[in-house]
């Protein structure tokens, strides 16, 4: 299981060369790896189908009790089947798509590595795990939207994409650690089965609201669904994978999953529920209105999200086998819809309806697998989508009856639009009379065609058998979203009822829509175009704005360019916070500790002090050398006294090197002038004799009060025994923190390499 | 003792500071200079105070005999002294290396990068 | 102003002084582990030592009576440091884990070889050759 996560990253590092030595067939082979896994994955059916779940389980870091595990049930089963078998598919398709493309071995190793981010993150059991795959997911998602790195279009996009998602992502990480304090662990595997303790915790509705933010901005909910459309600047094939059959669901994934955990309350139902109906509404409004190819397709993919969501949000039993049937229903049609419109953009450089038509003679087996994955979008006879409508319909009128009113006319109306699509895509570009295209059309090669070939013929076969997916997979996934056993009972023919009704309802005004196609866009633009100014997306804008606003303005507060004033801000910020903590929290006056002053050391402290304090009054740049070189020995001395031979020595030592390096160096800088002016000297000094007096306090206090044993007792005893040296700071150095000396000696020769590369480039310069 | 140790590090952090916030460099140098001598005493008093036990074992015996001083704070400080005097070296010649080429000994006038 | 002072006395001592100083500090870095010492004590007095040959002899003697480049001194003490932690991993253990390799020699007693030695060996050679780099360099842009 590791083995086949890792395996897409593993082909990743390698895929450059692999499609150099195949040429023209680089995509037939690459695609192999996903293929396989696709196979793979498909031989755990029987057994998830039998036991529900298999967990497994590797070693991280086993010092932190860190483990990789991964939980595979019908649910994560169903995904990584999608992501893997349209994985293939994307690959192929691509390897024919960017066949002349200079970047297009790039593009594989973004592409590879995304699948296996994605394959991550629907098997990770660990939270932390997930959320690393959810972020990867974002940051290979950002570099295909900005795959043609040189359209300043793209690029924004990608950058918008990004921005929007990895801010979800933030909030999820949040979510996800609130999560685990509210369940008491990490592991989802565990969480599953505390829901109860979960729904009852304290922070149950603020890991609620930070995981949907999450959940949401990756899935293009309203009102983050702004950022989907824009991201159809990718290739054709990153649109279809991505943005319609994989990513994007990765936030109804997470709501699924959490569903059990999180899912049966009221805040779940609402928000869950009237988010999902108004992002569908929302989306297929949006699509009637485009008239891009790539653009319709996204928006009803905004529409197919928030019916995900919606179904999710309901809870019931029928809600949750809507979900995963809606799913797999729609990332088949969609997949094939979405490849489609590239090999449409590749054969005739069109990417608008209404600059194509009567193609079917030219393209048929497009337009006959355009027209299949077309009518399962709309939901007709005999196809998937037909199943799923009805499942979908059956739901909606069965919810709870706080929300089953709006929801149910929502999903009415949007079903309505859906099919008007529905019939632009499936009828327009291939009927009605020929429109003169910038290409001369011909049938596409095969690598393009068999992506959509399999995919709109699986639409129809689970659609003519729907038992046949059920219980392969739809009835693990859909005991996984419910956390209990559902009955499907998928069936073609439910016989006449309300369900089948609103389907006859929705194809009639649906195709009604579609006869009148340009008198309701132009009815809804001149609506909705003035208020466009105040959508989501120049939200947005403003918001990058102010963040722009915001940061120029706090560069210039504090990176001001003078050091005094960052050194004040770091004292004062310092002083003020300790002083407070230690004013509220510890109001203990410390009593002077006078005991063992003995006069030597007495005449030591002073010489130390006013050694400090002459060098800082005068003005003879020798003087201030000698005094430091006085307050050096006086601390020396304070060292020897005080039980520390070796550092004693050390200082002393020190102290003399620093002489020689200052009697070297002082004369050549300039003297000791007095620049500022009194008032910032009256600031400085009081300043300073804060911070003298904080500490002097925080070290009383600390001699007074030891709050736990040093670690050092340990040093002490096994410095003998253990490493053989009676001196046990010696010891220390060498052997028990020899890692730390390490590091440090690594310091010092460092500050040598840069002293000397300092000297010797001013001595390039003179040469010059 | 150990109050008029506090006091003498007290004393040490206020006129490096002092110095640090001056506008001249080589007041800047000698307030770091004064700095670290001031953390490394600060960590030393914080250990606590020993007389006469430095943390040696006698020849023979496997453990000191009777409380000596903390010789992890020791440690720590006998390093950071070293460490200091390669920093200390590095922002000298660093100090002086921009003196070279701005020709100006006032950090108000060295507030901009491109000079 | 110049690193050289002609003065006799500190010329005298200079030379008669080095040698010494130089074998007072592998007697300091060899005890360390019992007694106060140790490689970045021992390091320092080497050189100091040198650093008062500097003064007393000037700038190209100093050089010739080290024989090595400074600058190499701390390369190859970075990297005895860091082998020094290599072994522990053949017997299986953490790396840095200490290994001893007691050799009885008749007449001085036991010398105790061990990988903390090397180690402290490795801090020698980084001190001296850290602050000879700096010293020297800084001595030299005099000139």
């Amino acid at each position: 299981m590791l083995l086949a996560v890792l395996s897409g990253f593993l082909l990743a590092f390698v895929a450059p060369w692999l499609a150099r030595a195949a040429g023209r067939y680089s995509g037939w082979l690459l695609a192999l790896l996903p293929a396989g896994l696709t196979f793979w994955f498909a031989s755990f059916l029987p057994e998830v189908a039998a036991h529900g779940s298999i967990l497994f389980e590797y070693p991280w870091v086993p010092g932190l009790d860190v483990g990789l595990t991964f939980y595979l049930d019908g649910l994560s089963l169903l995904f990584a089947l999608l992501i893997s078998g349209i994985g293939t598919f994307i690959v192929i398709y691509a390897g024919g798509y960017l066949a002349d493309h200079p970047d297009l071995r790039r593009f594989y190793v973004v592409i590879l590595a995304f699948m296996a981010s994605m394959l991550g993150l629907v098997l990770s059991s660990n939270l932390i795990a997930l959320f690393v795959f959810w972020e990867l997911t974002s940051i290979t998602s950002y570099l295909l939207i900005g795959f043609d790195h040189e359209d300043e279009k793209a690029r924004k996009a990608a950058l918008q994409g990004l921005i929007v998602t990895v801010g979800g992502g933030l909030a999820l990480m949040a979510g996800f650690v609130l999560l685990a304090m509210a369940g008491g662990s990490y592991e989802l595997a565990e969480l599953l089965h505390e829901g109860d303790a979960i729904r009852d915790h304290a922070l149950y509705l603020p890991l609620l609201l930070l995981i949907l933010f999450g959940a949401f901005t990756k899935s293009a909910q309203v009102p983050f669904h702004f950022w989907l459309p824009n991201a159809m600047a990718a290739p054709t094939p990153v649109s279809a994978y991505l943005h319609s059959a994989t990513m994007v669901k990765a936030g109804v994934y997470l709501l699924a999953r959490l569903n059990p955990s999180l899912g049966g309350t009221d805040a779940w139902l609402l928000l869950l529920s009237l988010f999902g109906a108004l992002t569908m509404f929302t989306g297929a409004v949006m699509a009637i209105r485009s008239t891009g190819v790539k653009r319709m397709l996204a928006y009803s993919t905004v529409m197919a999200l928030g019916t995900l969501t919606l179904l999710i949000g309901l809870g019931t039993p029928t809600a949750a086998a809507a979900a995963v049937t809606f799913l797999l229903a729609h990332s088949l049609y969609k997949g094939a819809l979405f490849l489609i419109a590239g090999i449409l953009d590749h054969e005739t450089g069109c990417k608008d309806f209404r600059d194509l038509g009567g193609l079917r003679g030219k393209l048929p087996v497009t337009a006959a697998v355009a027209a299949l994955a077309a009518l399962s979008l709309a939901g007709i006879l005999p196809l998937f989508g037909f199943v799923a409508k009805e499942l979908l319909f059956e739901s909606v009128i069965g919810a709870p009856w706080i929300v089953v009113a709006p929801v149910t006319l929502l999903a009415l109306a949007s079903a309505v639009l859906i099919v008007a699509a529905a019939a632009v895509v499936g009828i327009r570009p291939y009927f009605g009379p020929t429109v003169p295209t910038p290409k001369h059309p011909h049938e596409a090669p095969p690598a393009l065609l068999a992506g959509p070939v399999t995919l709109a013929a699986l639409g129809l076969l689970f659609g003519l058998y729907p038992a046949l997916a059920e219980h392969q997979i739809l009835a693990a996934a859909a005991r996984a979203v419910h956390g209990a056993p559902v009955e499907l009972n998928l069936a073609l023919w439910h016989g006449f009822n309300l369900p089948l009704l609103m389907s006859l309802v929705s194809l009639g005004l649906g195709l009604w829509v579609f006869s009148r196609w340009e008198f309701v866009r132009a009815r809804f633009d001149r609506h909705l175009e003035p208020r466009e100014r105040f959508g989501p997306e120049r939200g947005y804008e403003l918001f990058m704005e102010g963040i722009v606003r915001i940061s120029d303005w706090q560069t210039r507060l504090l990176q001001n360019g003078y050091l005094r004033y960052y050194i004040l801000t770091i004292v004062i910020t310092l002083v003020a916070l300790t002083g407070y903590t230690l004013l509220t929290r510890y109001p203990v006056v410390p009593t002077p500790n006078l005991a063992g002053i003995e006069i030597h050391l007495l005449a030591v402290a002073l010489m130390t002090v006013l050694a400090a304090l002459f060098a800082i009054i005068t003005h003879s740049r020798l003087g201030a050398v000698a005094l430091l070189g006085a307050v050096g020995f006086g601390v020396a001395l304070v060292f020897i006294l005080f039980s520390a031979p070796d550092v004693g020595i050390t200082q002393v030592l020190v102290e003399t090197l620093t002489v020689i390096l200052l009697v070297l160096v002082i004369f050549r800088l300039p003297g000791m002038y007095a620049l500022s002016r009194p008032r910032a000297r009256y600031r400085d000094s009081g300043v300073a004799v804060a911070l003298g007096g904080l500490l002097v306090w925080l070290l009383l206090l600390i001699q007074e009060t030891r709050f736990f044993p040093s670690i050092s007792a340990y040093f002490i005893e096994n410095s003998q025994p253990l490493a053989h040296g009676r001196n046990i700071v010696n010891v220390i150095l060498v052997d028990f923190r020899a890692l730390d000396t390490l590091g440090e000696i690594t310091v010092l020769a460092l500050a040598a390499v840069g002293v000397y590369a300092m000297i010797k480039l001013r001595a390039e310069d003179r040469q010059k | 003792m150990d109050t008029i140790m506090a006091l003498v590090v007290g004393t040490l952090y206020a006129t490096a500071l002092y110095m640090m916030l001056r506008r001249s460099i080589i007041k800047l140098v000698i307030g770091l200079i004064l700095l670290s001598n001031a953390a490394n005493l600060l960590i030393f008093t914080a250990a606590g105070l020993t007389t006469g036990a430095p943390p040696l074992v006698p020849d023979g015996a496997s453990a000191p005999v009777g409380a000596v001083a903390d010789p992890l704070a020791q440690a720590l400080i006998l390093t950071a002294i070293v460490i200091s005097f390669g920093v200390l070296a590095f922002a000298v010649v660093l100090i002086h290396r921009a003196y070279e080429i701005v020709k100006v000994d006032d950090m108000d006038q060295m507030k901009d990068t491109d000079t | 102003m110049k690193t050289q002072m002609n003065s006799l006395i500190l010329r005298t001592t200079g030379h008669f002084l080095l040698p010494l100083l130089l074998i007072f500090s592998i007697f300091l870095l060899l005890r360390g582990h019992d007694e106060p010492g140790g490689g970045f004590i021992a390091g320092l007095v080497a050189a100091a030592a040198i650093a008062l040959y500097l003064f007393s002899m000037g700038i190209k003697s100093a050089r010739q009576v080290l024989w090595v480049d400074p600058r190499n001194l701390f390369g190859i003490g970075l990297t005895l440091a860091v082998l020094s932690g290599v072994p522990a991993i053949f017997y299986g253990q953490a790396f840095f884990t200490s290994q001893w390799w007691p050799i009885y020699l008749p007449p001085f007693g036991t010398l105790k070889l061990s990988t903390p030695l090397f180690f402290d060996i490795g801090v020698y050679l980084v001190v001296v050759g850290s602050v000879l780099t700096i010293v020297l360099t800084l001595a030299e842009a005099e000139g």
